[in-house]
């Protein structure tokens, strides 16, 4: 919202310095975003007189002028405008000076003769035909301004004036005003408030019965009113209304758009002006749209109504969408005679639900949005007559149509000062309260505080609690320490998540964090069957785009990307993980999914394989000393390669899988290497980890090694020999080491030598050769079965 | 036989100062100390000799012997310590050659700060809530003071699944979740993502993480706000920190206020950094709603709190000078590794 300071020190006394007045405002609750004043980049244009007038000698479109600025020595300047005669009053340009867009102008020669300047156009002072319809656009900008000779060109047009715009937040649509900002300026700078009540003098006939006005949809709308102004003079509004506009950043039209437009900055009301003679049947309806109705609004969009959004009707057809915008011929024209102006009051819900379904937010749409005071349409609509008559743009009539369904409830909230004091840990006396509540525009009255109709966020005591803190200041509020005591804490599982990624960076994973929405053709990328359950997915119903349109069901494609942006920017090598939420559908569309938490890993580059990945995995494992897994191929897991995936589980429970991708799926990637991955439910680890682990004493008796060096199928898993060696050589078996696997030369077709070093260590003495050839015995039994034999 | 001895002395001890290997010395051993050596030999004459001069040449051989046991060892360390030195000196390494590094795994920025911002809160006697990021539109704005069609709406532009179901546009919602579940008093943060239909751009993105803090007790004041989150903003950006409370508006808070830090780059003079405000916007707080109370079944005439919610990428860019928010979801490796 931006605020004129001229207009503002029309209701408040303000002569400080702009800065202490924003820092002040900001500090009472009214933001203030930036300042600036008009024309700031302007310097050393002055207002400056032709004199004579010549055609330049080597030119037939130059002209040489001599200037007066209120120096004896008239200035020489050349200019290629054609619309100067000798007398006019110009802005002139002097040696080292800059215009609005930051042009420096130095003087110099055009065509050998001397020119100490430049003459400007409106374009070259930031301003355009609405800041001064007079004036042409492509010329030299005549003034019609009463000015002197040599007065810097700003403050002879008026363009010097201040502008604050400041941050009004939803709940203060009053302050979407001059008056309304000019009352919290009062309050905060302990001012008066100087407020004008409007009369106009009308006395050109009464104009009740021209109009029937009726509204039909009381809740949605609680008063209409109206008036007529007839002979209506349209022409430019006057130079301080057209300054005051533009300031406030509203382009300036006619006299009759110029007061709707005044009236709503200056009251927070929003006005519609319309001609008479398009209303038929001298009816003026409030309702609902009948379905499939039409409208073609100003913008000159033609627009179907939908049942829940409001119009403003004639007999037959609407003319305007209630609080958004007027229709397009009912709109103010050159040869409108007689004008209806229109303040009325609207429901915001249903407002904002048009203007949304509608998709044109306007100046209107989006004060009534936000609940507007029924109370302010009758002084507004008689400040517009007000202005008609004092810019003589029409003959106002007397009467008001209306109908006014308005209800006088009052907001009454007790003055609790007890209760406000202990609240903000402050030590008022109960009449600063009141003062400064009826600053605000309360009445008080015994102990309770009647709100002001236009203060329709205020229904709680501890809605005045904050009145009276802001213009106490929030900043004389002691800061105290929380009473009592408390221990704060992580969850075990917080502290879990916490081991986990602890783990992965002592790993050499780095952690990284990516959108939890992706696009539903991810799942094609992976290589995810068509039919595959987590294709069902929580869909965004209003995305961004495509990419981000629903919520990944798998993390898996999120760490694909990052891995291939990687690999693309020509990193050699990533070892990556996240803690990732997926985000898995509830059973009917309104309850919500469930977000398991998964660990995701992700690495490629010369220094990995399967079993890097797969290490990693059985170390977070012994971290959380979970040891009771299995782990088996895994060729139907999507997205892997066939032979080169693990699945994890936990009594029979999948905890996660292992593995290097698919080549397809590196391929969709754009990735030319290997890639791994690995995925581990947090959940799960959550319930399997223990933390409870107990000291076990150091070995008393040394150890003895042995290496087994096996022949077996080829198809037979070390796992499956390394459960026969542990189940075998019982507890006196300390380590199992696989330390080679071979195939090929002296190696039977459809075979493999697998090689194990065996460590035996007892707790009670030092095994005996006898002991250890028992051990080693059993366990060549229980390989035999498996069809396993000693290498020879 | 004395003069032999000593000549004897004279000669293996000169020639084994000049030996230059220990095979040398120990070819000289030999020579004159071996079975067949020179003193042995000598020795082997002692028979001939008087029986007064006997112990006197036994001792001075003994002596002989003695003396070019000890020049031996003493050549044979010189020798090993020599040869030591040249192998020492063969293995000599350009020590400025860069060492053979070891990956290491690094936390996202994000986490890092993160991590910190919950210390200080778990210090300060704070739990750590967790919520639905995917949640109903009651508890992200209904329960929050926030109806349908509210204005206060259209400042968080809302991805929505359905009418009722939504991405949450905050953290607030788990506010009401613990006040739900837990009676006061009630001290939690609420870390989490967050997401609002934002075009992703250097300063904006459609997900981001905010940290929401709620206080409920009996006796709860703004004076009570006001200290906890200057103890917390001097933990996080140093005990010098100037705070100010700038009056504001949330519709689930009142009174409600921005809490700025002194820019830390003009310390308060105005620069590109704070916008030429000398000051930045770190969070918003206030006391909570009685109405957001009475929605939670908690009594406002019994109990008051507070609540603060804030963004976590903002102070991540400021603290480590980060000017593209992208950055932290793009997850370069050369990116993550400078932290």
């Amino acid at each position: 919202m931006n605020l004129s300071m001229r207009w503002l020190k029309e209701f408040v006394d303000i002569q400080m310095d702009t800065h202490e007045f924003a820092e002040a405002m900001t500090m009472s609750g009214s933001k203030v975003e930036e300042f600036w004043t008009e024309g700031a980049a302007i310097q050393n244009v002055v207002v400056g007189k032709v004199e004579q007038l010549e055609r330049h000698p080597d030119s037939d479109h130059l002209w040489v002028c001599q200037i007066n600025v209120g120096d004896p020595q008239l200035l020489q300047i050349v200019t290629g405008a054609q619309n100067l005669t000798v007398g006019d009053l110009v802005p002139v340009a002097l040696n080292g000076s800059v215009l609005a867009d930051g042009t420096k102008i130095k003087k110099g020669k055009l065509r050998g003769v001397e020119s100490n300047g430049m003459l400007c156009s409106l374009g070259e002072l930031g301003l355009t035909q609405h800041d001064f319809p007079y004036a042409i656009e492509d010329g030299i900008f005549v003034l019609q301004e009463p000015c002197e000779l040599g007065q810097d060109i700003r403050q002879a047009i008026g363009y010097n004036d201040t502008v604050v715009d400041f941050e009004i937040t939803p709940n203060r649509p009053d302050c979407l005003s001059v008056i309304g900002l000019a009352r919290e300026a009062a309050v905060t700078f302990g001012k008066e408030l100087k407020l004008h009540k409007p009369l106009a003098q009308a006395g050109h006939g009464d104009c009740t019965s021209m109009l029937d006005v009726k509204i039909e949809a009381t809740d949605l709308c609680p008063i209409y009113s109206a008036r007529i102004v007839k002979n209506v003079r349209i022409k430019p509004s006057p130079r301080w209304m057209r300054e005051r506009l533009r300031a406030m950043g509203v382009r300036p039209i006619n006299n009759i758009v110029d007061i709707t437009n005044y009236v709503m900055l200056e009251y927070g009301q929003p006005m519609h002006a319309f001609d008479l003679r398009y209303i038929e049947d001298g009816k003026i309806r409030v309702r609902r749209a009948h379905a499939g109705e039409t409208i073609t609004t100003l913008d000159g969009v033609a627009r179907t109504l939908k049942e829940n959004q409001m119009v403003i009707a004639d007999a037959k057809k609407p003319v305007a969408i209630a609080g958004v915008m007027g229709g397009e011929y009912s709109g103010i024209m050159d040869d409108t005679t007689t004008i209806v102006f229109e303040s009325a009051n609207f429901l915001g819900s249903s407002v904002r639900v048009t203007a949304r379904d509608q998709g044109m937010r306007t100046d209107a749409s989006s004060r009534y949005e936000k609940g507007l005071d029924p109370n302010n349409c009758l002084p507004a609509l008689e400040r517009a007559c007000e202005l008609v008559e004092i810019l003589d743009a029409g003959d106002v009539m007397d009467g008001v149509l209306m109908d006014d369904h308005r209800t006088s409830q009052e907001t009454r909230i007790p003055l609790d000062a007890g209760w406000i004091n202990r609240f903000l840990a402050v030590d008022l006396p109960v009449s600063e309260m009141q003062r400064i509540l009826q600053q605000l525009g309360c009445e008080i009255q015994g102990d309770e505080v009647i709100v002001p109709s236009f203060r329709s966020d205020l229904e709680h005591k501890a809605d005045l609690a904050e009145e009276i803190a802001r213009f106490y200041g929030y900043n004389r509020v002691a800061s105290t320490a929380v009473q009592g005591s408390m221990q704060g804490k992580y969850s075990p599982r917080q502290k879990l998540e916490r081991t986990i990624r602890e783990t992965m960076l002592a790993l050499g994973l780095s952690e990284i964090m990516t959108y939890s929405f992706i696009s539903p053709k991810y799942y094609d990328k992976i290589g995810m069957p068509e039919e595959h359950p987590l294709r069902k997915s929580v869909v965004i119903s209003n995305p961004l785009g495509e990419d981000t349109s629903i919520m990944r069901t798998t993390a898996l494609p999120s760490m694909m990307e990052i891995l291939a942006r990687n690999f693309n920017n020509r990193n050699a090598q990533a070892h990556l993980f996240e803690l990732a939420k997926e985000y898995l559908p509830g059973e009917d569309e309104d309850a919500l999914p469930q977000e398991p938490l998964k660990l995701i890993g992700g690495l490629y580059g010369d220094d990995v394989d399967f079993f890097v990945a797969k290490g990693i995995v059985e170390s977070l494992l012994e971290k959380l000393s979970i040891d009771n897994y299995d782990v088996e191929a895994a060729a139907d897991a999507f997205g892997y390669h066939p032979g080169r995936c693990a699945r994890l589980t936990v009594n029979g429970e999948e905890i996660g899988l292992v593995g290097e991708m698919h080549p397809a799926v590196c391929a969709n990637y754009g990735m030319a290497c290997r890639v791994y991955t690995f995925t581990l439910s947090v959940d799960a680890l959550f319930r399997y980890a223990n933390d409870n682990k107990q000291y076990h004493p150091l070995p008393k008796f040394p150890a003895v090694t042995r290496d087994l060096a096996l022949i077996c199928d080829d198809e037979t898993p070390v796992l499956t020999l390394e459960k026969a060696i542990a189940g075998a050589a019982g507890k006196h078996l300390e380590k199992i080491e696989l330390f080679d696997v071979y195939k090929g030369k002296q190696i039977a077709d459809g075979k493999k030598s697998v090689a194990f070093s065996i460590r035996l260590r007892s707790a009670d003495g030092t095994l005996t050769e006898e002991q250890v050839g028992s051990i080693l015995k059993k366990t060549m039994q229980a390989l035999e079965k498996l069809g396993a034999t000693l290498r020879t | 036989m004395k003069e032999q001895l000593e000549a004897i002395r004279v000669a293996a001890i000169t020639s084994l100062s000049e030996a230059k290997t220990q095979q040398d010395v120990e070819a000289l051993r030999v020579r004159y100390l071996g079975k067949k050596g020179e003193l042995t030999a000598i020795l082997k004459q002692m028979g001939r000799l008087s029986p007064e001069e006997r112990p006197v040449i036994g001792q001075l051989a003994n002596e002989i012997r003695a003396a070019i046991e000890a020049s031996i060892d003493t050549r044979l360390q010189a020798l090993q310590s020599e040869e030591l030195m040249r192998r020492l000196e063969a293995e000599k390494l350009d020590v400025t050659m860069p060492g053979k590094r070891r990956t290491l795994g690094t936390k996202h920025p994000l986490t890092i700060v993160l991590d910190e911002i919950k210390e200080i809160f778990v210090g300060m006697g704070f739990d750590i809530a967790e919520g639905p990021e995917v949640e109903k539109d009651y508890y992200n704005f209904e329960a929050l003071n926030m109806p349908k069609n509210h204005p206060a709406r259209d400042t968080q532009d809302t991805f929505y699944i359905n009418e009722n179901v939504l991405l949450r546009t905050q953290t607030s919602p788990v506010q009401v979740r613990v006040m739900e579940q837990q009676r006061p008093p009630i001290r939690v943060i609420a870390p989490g993502r967050v997401y609002r239909s934002d075009e992703v751009d250097a300063t904006h993105s459609p997900m981001f993480h905010q940290i929401e803090g709620l206080v409920v007790d009996k006796g709860i004041t703004f004076a009570d706000l006001k200290g906890t989150l200057e103890i917390f903003v001097k933990r996080l950006y140093g005990e010098g920190s100037q705070v100010r409370f700038r009056p504001h508006h949330f519709p689930f808070t009142e009174p409600s206020a921005e809490l700025d830090v002194q820019c830390f780059n003009c310390h308060g003079k105005g620069c590109r950094l704070c916008k030429n405000e000398g000051w930045i916007e770190i969070l918003g707080c206030g006391m909570v709603h009685p109405k957001v109370l009475s929605n939670c079944d908690i009594d406002p005439e019994v109990y008051s709190g507070f609540a603060f919610g804030m963004g976590l990428e903002r102070v991540v860019m400021r603290r480590y000078n980060i000017d593209d928010l992208r950055l932290f979801y793009e997850n370069d490796v050369r990116f993550l590794q400078q932290f």
